[in-house]
């Protein structure tokens, strides 16, 4: 039995520890918002965070998220569309759309980190991520955008997440 | 997926139905056959739009979105003349319908909107015509006095008003009229406007609902361990050991592979890991990539099947002061789409439901009615958004599998490929080899452009699916035997081989295109613009090689020989133009190309930087002429995802084979380019009156030759073979 902290509520799930993240995800809890696109790491599909960070879940044992806070596409958005995604859709970003939650993941990652990111931090961050649209000159601008949002927004989006608060009490 | 309710009723021309609605006539365009998903008691203009009598206005999106914005586009193109705002719009995605061929429902070859503008500007027109009169009729007052005005019909100097919703039932029993007024371009609200992507939303926060996403109550999920042999055969396996892993429900062979069925994916793929097959190599056994070229060279001394015969080439050489020889050779592509192929199938019955992400619904029922042996009419196609489809989807190969191993195991099943299988059993662009010659006078002018292309048959390759979903009235024995006839006349008059090629557009006084024929039997398939995707890389670069042998400018060149081509001419001159043709950024190189294709032309001209040996391609400009445009920024949209799909395949895209299999097997080594290696694209558009012609694939032939060029203009290498590699 693993448990972990899901877009901000506990789950439990009866799995090998070894089964990815991303299949608990899309399988086992229902949230397909998360894309398979290649099970070896290379295209960023499947990007999530935990505590904060992006990481790969078709990379990632579910066994080593245990009592850790994971989010999805389907969280950061849950008080309404952030302001990454807001941009997503005022730049008209997506094509076919399949990458995009990957993208958003990644993006939203680095804007946390780094609220003003240049060209070639955009860059460093997201050339994990593969677009077949080839639609990465707009995600590159939805991200200063996002940028521009979350400044107007002051620091609702951007406040630094602690995964221990948000553990704190909530996993016996 | 609740929304996939299917509500059928018999289609009876102009005979009041039961529940109260009308059924008004057959469009044009529509044959027979019963309304998809049509509401009780709506007025249903015909089988793109119905109107209920609680207001809502409803579409029918025949053509399937992969990420080239058909839905956006063609409810904006319905709503114009409808005189309501396409937001407000309900689109369903819609099942197959006779309705919607044409002749087969397939959403290919860039002609989305071309081939829906009149169909849905004339809907919109005749069901706003039937409201207004309706109106009209309860006002007593003559339809002058009225105009539509964004869902409502209002009485003009008063502010009486119904809304399309009030009048649906009293519309629906107006006779459908013939030719209703069209609005001047002048007129247009929102064709021309750059409305946002109506699907940008769910695509932005996780809901969009991909094939990969359907979630049918209790199905299992599958996948096949395939023989990586293209032809071979399964000889035996062992899963003895697999049957007793986590979560599996079955094992067993369907169509020469071995399917393992799971409650989970990841319970599948382990199983599957466990399982020992035993392989034949089949009859492509000792294929491989050196093999085919070797076969190439061979074929190359044959005169082949000419396909364009002007002038007299042979004087043309024999007098000519120079003759100038190349060869250009071009790789196997995969598609690669990020979602990988998937299907839900449901046998149940006799019949079977099936939900797949697909460029072709009908082909994908008869697809899985042919797997099955069952009748078309038992299978019912949800065809869902897709992860990009480039014509991979428009062979849904994937649905017969699914409805078999559905049936086999007698529950509901979600069958995933996995990204090997995705790239190893892909139908691929073909690999061709074309020898080029020209002779060229004293004053180094072009005299004669010979194009020998050595090529397999698209269509020929396909025949056995194309079959398959020939049009249920006609008899097996003539589907066999047309089959047979097409055979032997696409193995020499394939368009997809030569496109690009035969027409091509410069004015030379003697020209010969033949076509040697050859297939050494990889699985060939519609890859983003088809043959226009290899000739425009071989007929632009062998263009700019013959300019800089006459010692022109390769724009002027072009220019020269294409006088009397206004759109050719237009495209050129405003992408050289916004490029600065000409003065480059220091450090940077120029290369030009020009293509049309889909009824479309485009002019890049490229900007390329070598750093050791390294091509690193800065900046594109584009500019197309793409008729009338319905969302200017979609247009541009395509041509950006164009050119970077195109750009993909001229640095990094090789398919190569090795007994018979495909070599590579995932994103590390068949590489897309990633942000760092992207250019800045800039699109520019020919303003037009014209129709609309297709945009989703045009602005990717281009590409290739001109970054060859520019790699030329800069290094004084002609890089003839794909991908472009300046270090072997």
């Amino acid at each position: 039995m693993i448990e972990f902290l899901l877009n901000g509520a506990n789950v439990r799930v009866d799995v090998e520890d070894d089964t990815p993240l991303l299949w608990v995800l899309r399988d086992n809890l229902k949230l397909t918002g998360t894309k398979f696109g290649c099970g070896i790491g290379q295209c960023g599909a499947c990007t999530v965070h935990i505590a904060g960070a992006a990481v790969r879940s078709c990379q990632t044992p579910v066994g080593s998220v245990q009592a850790q806070a994971v989010t999805t596409i389907e969280g950061i958005g849950a008080q309404g569309l952030n302001p990454v995604q807001q941009a997503w859709i005022e730049a008209n970003v997506p094509q076919c759309g399949y990458c995009q939650s990957g993208q958003i993941m990644a993006a939203s990652a680095l804007l946390a980190q780094t609220p003003h990111p240049s060209d070639d931090e955009i860059t460093a961050a997201m050339d994990g991520n593969l677009c077949r649209c080839g639609c990465y000159n707009r995600i590159r601008a939805a991200i200063h955008r996002a940028a521009e949002l979350n400044d107007a927004a002051s620091n609702v989006a951007v406040r630094p997440f602690d995964p221990k608060e948000l553990l704190a009490g909530n996993l016996s | 997926m609740s929304e996939f309710n299917i509500n059928r009723r018999a289609f009876l021309t102009g005979t009041a139905l039961v529940t109260g609605g009308l059924v008004l006539g057959v469009f044009p365009a529509q044959r027979a056959g019963a309304m998809p998903n049509a509401r009780a008691g709506s007025f249903q203009a015909n089988a793109w739009l119905q109107i209920t009598p609680a207001d809502e206005v409803i579409f029918q999106l025949d053509k399937t979105e992969m990420g080239q914005g058909v839905l956006t586009a063609l409810p904006t193109i319905l709503a114009e003349e409808l005189e309501i705002d396409p937001r407000r719009i309900v689109v369903e995605l819609a099942s197959v319908n006779k309705a919607f061929q044409d002749p087969i429902q397939m959403t290919g070859g860039s002609s989305s909107v071309s081939a829906r503008w009149d169909i849905l500007r004339t809907t919109g027109a005749q069901a706003r015509e039937m409201l207004v009169a309706a109106a009209a009729a309860r006002w007593a007052v003559k339809p002058d006095q009225c105009r539509a005005d964004d869902g409502r019909i209002v009485r003009l100097g008063t502010d009486e008003s119904f809304s399309y919703g009030d009048l649906a039932n009293d519309a629906a029993k107006l006779p459908v009229p013939k030719h209703p007024a069209l609005k001047d371009p002048s007129e247009f609200k929102y064709i021309g406007k750059s409305l946002r992507r109506f699907d940008a939303p769910e695509k932005s926060d996780g809901t969009a609902v991909f094939g990969i996403d359907v979630d049918v109550p209790g199905a299992a999920v599958a996948l096949l361990i395939r023989n990586p042999h293209f032809g071979g055969s399964l000889q035996g396996f062992d899963a003895a050991a697999a049957r007793s892993a986590p979560g599996v429900i079955d094992i067993f062979e369907v169509n020469g592979a071995v399917a393992v069925v799971a409650d989970t994916y990841w319970h599948a793929t382990k199983a599957a890991r466990a399982v020992n097959v035993t392989w034949d190599k089949g009859p492509l056994g000792s294929l491989d990539s050196e093999g085919i070229r070797a076969a190439w060279v061979e074929l190359a001394k044959q005169d082949g099947r000419t396909i364009r015969d002007e002038g007299d080439v042979k004087t043309a050489i024999k007098s000519a002061a120079n003759v100038h020889d190349a060869v250009y050779e071009l790789p196997y592509l995969a598609h690669a789409t990020m979602e990988p192929q998937n299907t839900t199938a449901s046998f149940r019955d006799g019949a079977c439901e099936i939900w797949s992400p697909n460029q072709g619904p009908d082909v994908a029922q008869a697809l899985a009615a042919d797997a099955l042996g069952i009748a078309r009419d038992k299978v019912t196609v949800h065809t869902t958004l897709m992860g990009g489809g480039f014509g991979r989807r428009g062979i849904p190969d994937f649905v017969a599998e699914a409805a078999l191993v559905s049936r086999q195991v007698n529950r509901p099943v979600k069958l995933i490929w996995s990204r090997e299988d995705d790239m190893r059993h892909d139908f691929y662009r073909p690999a061709t080899y074309n020898v080029m010659q020209a002779a060229l006078n004293d004053q180094g002018q072009v005299q004669s452009w010979s194009h020998k292309i050595v090529a397999p048959s698209m269509f020929r390759s396909l025949l056995p699916v194309l079959g398959k979903v020939a049009p249920e009235w006609m008899p097996h024995w003539l589907t066999r035997s047309l089959s047979a006839a097409a055979g032997s006349i696409v193995k020499t008059r394939d368009p997809t081989s030569h496109e690009g090629a035969v027409d091509q557009p410069y004015s030379i006084p003697n020209i010969d295109v033949a076509h040697v024929f050859y297939d050494p039997g990889v699985p060939l398939g519609f890859w983003r613009s088809v043959g226009h995707s290899q000739n425009a890389f071989v007929v632009e670069s062998f263009i700019d090689e013959l300019a800089h042998k006459a010692n022109e400018d390769p724009y002027q060149f072009r220019r020269r020989l294409l006088a009397g081509h206004a759109r050719h001419l237009a495209v050129l001159d405003l992408a050289a133009e916004k490029a600065n043709w000409g003065t480059p950024k220091l450090g940077t190189h120029q290369g030009i190309a020009v293509h049309e294709s889909f009824g479309s032309v485009v002019a890049e001209v490229v900007e390329v930087r070598i750093v050791d040996n390294v091509i690193k391609v800065e900046r594109v400009v584009c500019a197309a002429d793409c008729g009338l445009v319905v969302n200017p920024d979609q247009v541009h949209a395509q041509v950006e995802s164009a050119v970077i799909f195109g750009l993909t395949a001229a640095l990094r895209g090789k398919i190569t084979i090795r007994e018979g299999a495909v070599e590579q097997s995932n994103f590390h080594d068949y590489p897309l380019l990633r942000m760092n290696e992207i250019p800045v694209v800039e699109v520019h558009v020919v303003p037009s009156t014209n129709s609309p012609t297709g945009i989703g694939e045009p602005g990717t032939p281009p590409i290739a030759p001109a970054v060859a060029n520019a790699v030329f203009a800069a290094t004084g290498a002609r890089l003839r073979s794909l991908p472009l590699n300046l270090t072997i």
